[in-house]
């Protein structure tokens, strides 16, 4: 696969800087030939109230957010699809919570009756504490739903080789963590992430870990195509307001990846020219 | 209770009349059938057949939907 190969953006300032850059207008994000019409994704999960959701979600600009499945509770009105249908905003199921495969798999055909759609953000975690991503159990799941007509987009760790095995097994999008949900810990790989980014032909979209809008900043900086945001909108003291600031960080993240960034340099490099100079 | 059918619902145990259907579970337990969906012994069972399944005793029967998750 060709990849992305020599536009991602270096850590090492002994690499090549990348190439010019387009200076098209910017392409839509394309998932499973279908445009999505926002680059920054919302998690629904920790919010303290409905009227704080529907306000992050509006600020927020996206065009899709996840909804895990659970039992009804028959003293709970089913809002939240109501909502996000409202809003025109596409109901992303998880499969948050399930430990193997069988149990994912499980959950993302119950949610495409549920919701009359094929796509799941698929996850299996393999660990309680840490809620990595058990990447055995996933690549299998991954398998059997792309067979069975899903457009599956796998949360998975920052591992280039396990995204590319994701990819391999027909996955629309890999969903690499920036470091553990809920953690807010940011990306703490990123030479992996634009690994990740280098080599991918379906969309990059960093899910897990961001913290705050600077985080956001990074990952489209780094050649990601989307971000998924949960807890750091969701817990935040004021979550719309958090929301606004992480639209606004996809969005400079994405132009200055398009703009194309200076090369890192150990020394300085004078902005202002010497010639002229006056005798002073 | 004889000619009653005991199942569980959601994990909790449920007991209805004979020739009780999914649709009947489903419109005692949901406002609205809108978002949910059935597994019956852990397989889906289509909206389309809710009205036609009868439940029978032992069933494990799970009603979801949707709820705030990342």
């Amino acid at each position: 696969m060709a990849g992305r190969s020599g536009t991602v953006e270096t850590m090492d300032a002994s690499v090549p800087a990348p190439p010019p850059p387009s200076t098209a207008a910017d392409t839509d994000l394309v998932i499973a030939g279908q445009v999505v019409g926002s680059r920054l994704i919302l998690g629904t999960g920790g919010m303290t109230s409905p009227q704080s959701l529907r306000d992050a979600l509006i600020e927020s600009g996206a065009a899709m957010a996840t909804v895990a499945m659970r039992r009804v509770d028959p003293t709970t009105p089913h809002s939240l699809v109501d909502l996000l249908g409202e809003l025109r905003i596409q109901v992303l199921p998880n499969t948050a919570g399930c430990f193997t495969a069988s149990d994912a798999i499980l959950t993302a055909k119950l949610a495409r009756e549920a919701f009359s759609t094929d796509w799941v953000k698929l996850e299996v975690i393999g660990d309680e504490a840490t809620l990595l991503p058990d990447t055995v159990e996933l690549v299998a799941a991954a398998e059997e739903l792309v067979d069975d007509g899903f457009v599956v987009l796998p949360y998975c760790g920052d591992d280039p080789v396990a995204a590319r095995r994701l990819e391999q097994a027909g996955c629309a999008a890999v969903m690499p963590l920036g470091s553990p949900i809920g953690s807010g810990l940011g990306i703490r790989n990123p030479h992996n992430i634009a690994l990740i980014v280098e080599q991918a032909t379906v969309p990059v979209v960093l899910d897990a870990g961001v913290g705050t809008a600077s985080d956001v900043c990074v990952a489209m900086e780094l050649g990601c195509d989307a971000v998924l945001v949960a807890s750091a909108i969701t817990r935040a003291h004021q979550p719309p307001l958090m929301a606004r600031a992480m639209r606004e960080a996809v969005s400079a993240g994405r132009a200055a990846r398009n703009a194309g960034r200076i090369t890192r340099r150990f020394h300085a490099h004078a902005s202002s020219s010497f010639d002229g100079m006056a005798d002073l | 209770m004889t000619g009653m059918t005991e199942v569980t619902v959601n994990g909790t145990p449920w007991t209805g009349p004979p020739g009780t259907t999914l649709g009947d579970l489903v419109a005692e337990w949901c406002a609205s059938p809108r978002g949910i969906a059935v597994a019956r012994n852990g397989d889906v069972v289509p909206k389309s057949s809710w009205d036609a399944t009868r439940i029978i005793g032992g069933d494990r029967i799970e009603i979801v939907t949707a709820a705030a998750g990342g």
